[in-house]
């Protein structure tokens, strides 16, 4: 099968079982019936050639299968008569002119579902991933990852979550769920637990295609805008951030020039668009700071005192250890490595986060307390972490050794 | 329209605790729901429960017609009591978040809201 038709039905997939998950009613059933459309399509369009609207035809085609289903497991006639109603008579264009596929990210991050949950249906849905490649992303076993889609799938049935876009007054309450569930599958992405550091480079890619789905269908809501601003200045980077043998490249070192320039300059001019509309949140303010790294020509050039300010603003939305630390690195390149020291004790339960270790023992290097600097680095190396951030705090204790024995 | 159970969880501390007149404006907020809920057509059934400490647990070991146990005391022994529960007639999950989020138990410890099974035939 040639990789474009894959790609295509992938894509065309998501919306298709949007539109047939409204049709329908039913998750399972729009998946089922979806699946076997694409079947059909496997067959049909390498030799009959693609449909000039692949979506539609996919909807067509899986709207019968279903309808063959329903009519070989109805158990009771009016059941069947119902949905051969529903299906038959169904227009494929949403009543309320919402894009399905934005109810069915609202359905799917619905914050009566765990995170985890919402991260696994986001992607098996929407980005039309299969269970054994969401599976292999979160380290799970493929049939475990199934069990949790198929009690997500159970949940949203028997308790009924509606699907539906919510109310504009309602989306302060459901917006941060959805961009919550997109980002973790970005950062899941981008700094891989385990592995490479870009292990699963191709999560951040799916997070970045829903961020920019989001965005479009919603382009009023500045936080839309202000994630995919975050996502995009983000990945322009990740291309320069190991060296050849898998090593973490600090920001710092890494040569700008190969970064993706046209992705920061969406990323900006987003952002812009945003600033005029004056209502600010945590992702657009990430995304600031995202955008200023990303735009300066050298890392000495780099805005420090902005980035400050907006640690300062983003720990008043996001008081988390990771917003800390990262503002104490921010504060230690103004005002020195004492002031980031200063500021690590006051982060507490990063015990065993290596990050906090790896900052302290950074600050204690620049100020040549080179044996309490050691000490950090073996702390930190003795947190879980992924090969690529092991490889860089060992060779950054290895140097600190060999100086101090020279 | 699907039917909902919205379970009252409570602090076991504060069972049977309280001033008369705390306990005239607890039964004053739940008489505001009541009413409220009542007049929207949404409250299908509901009752409060006595406190634990009247409950008794039964159970049958080793299968149908084994022997039958009674212990004293509520199934489990938890932080957070089942005070009460509310059965809801709601559209959808949302609706039924959004008023279980006005039951007082809601603010005085927390609702679990549990869709009611259907049975097909």
């Amino acid at each position: 099968m040639s990789q474009p038709l894959e790609e295509m039905l992938r894509i065309e997939g998501g919306r298709v079982l949007a539109t047939l998950v409204r049709l329908t009613g039913d998750f399972q059933l729009a998946e089922d019936a979806l699946q076997e459309a694409v079947l059909v399509a496997l067959q049909k369009w390498p030799h009959e050639g693609t449909p000039s609207n692949p979506a539609a035809w996919l909807t067509t085609t899986a709207k019968n299968k279903a309808l063959d289903r329903i009519r070989r497991e109805a158990r009771r006639p009016e059941k069947e008569e119902e949905a051969v109603r529903l299906l038959d008579g169904a227009p494929a264009q949403p009543p309320d002119g919402q894009d399905d596929r934005l109810r069915l990210l609202f359905t799917c991050c619905h914050p009566a579902l765990s995170m985890d949950a919402r991260v696994a249906l986001a992607l098996r849905t929407i980005g039309g991933l299969t269970t054994a490649e969401i599976a292999r992303a979160f380290l799970v076993s493929e049939p475990a990852m199934g069990q949790r889609i198929s009690r997500a799938k159970q949940k949203i049935k028997a308790a009924h979550i509606p699907y539906r876009v919510p109310e504009d007054h309602e989306l302060p309450d459901r917006l941060p769920a959805v961009l919550g569930t997109v980002y973790l599958i970005f950062t899941t992405g981008h700094h891989a637990p385990a592995g490479r550091l870009d292990a699963r480079v191709d999560l951040s890619r799916e997070a970045v295609r829903l961020a920019r789905l989001l965005f479009e269908l919603m382009p009023d809501v500045n936080e839309c805008a202000g994630l995919l601003a975050l996502l995009l200045a983000t990945h322009a980077r990740h291309r320069t951030r190991l060296d050849e043998s898998g090593r973490l490249v600090l920001l710092a070192d890494q040569d700008r020039s190969q970064w993706d320039g046209a992705a920061i300059a969406e990323a900006t001019a987003l952002l812009d668009a945003t600033l005029k509309r004056r209502s600010a949140g945590p992702y657009q303010v990430q995304a600031a700071i995202a955008c200023l790294h990303s735009a300066a020509p050298t890392y000495a050039a780099t805005d420090w005192e902005q980035i400050v300010m907006l640690y300062r603003q983003l720990e008043h939305y996001l008081p988390t250890a990771v917003v800390r630390v990262n503002r104490a690195v921010a504060e230690a390149e103004l005002a020195g490595p004492e002031r980031g020291l200063e500021l690590l004790a006051t982060v507490e339960g990063t015990a065993r986060w290596h990050m906090w270790w790896s900052a302290k023992a950074d600050f204690l290097r620049r100020l040549n307390r080179t044996v309490e600097a050691a000490h950090a680095y073996r702390e930190a190396l003795s947190c879980e972490m992924n090969d690529s951030d092991r490889r860089f705090l060992e060779g950054r204790l290895g140097d600190l050794v060999a100086a101090s024995d020279s | 329209m699907p039917k909902y159970a919205a379970l009252i969880y409570t602090p076991a501390a504060t069972e049977g605790q309280g001033t008369p007149e705390q306990w005239a404006q607890i039964m004053a907020e739940y008489n505001e729901f009541g009413e409220k809920a009542g007049a929207a057509g949404v409250v299908a059934g509901g009752e409060a429960l006595e406190p634990t400490a009247t409950a008794t647990t039964v159970h049958v070991s080793g299968g149908k017609g084994g022997e039958m146990l009674t212990t004293d005391g509520p199934f489990a022994e938890t932080k957070e009591v089942l005070g009460g529960f509310y059965i809801l007639d709601c559209a959808d999950l949302d609706d039924a978040i959004k008023w279980a989020s006005q039951i007082p138990g809601a603010w005085h410890g927390k609702i679990e809201v549990r869709p009611l099974m259907v049975f097909d035939q």
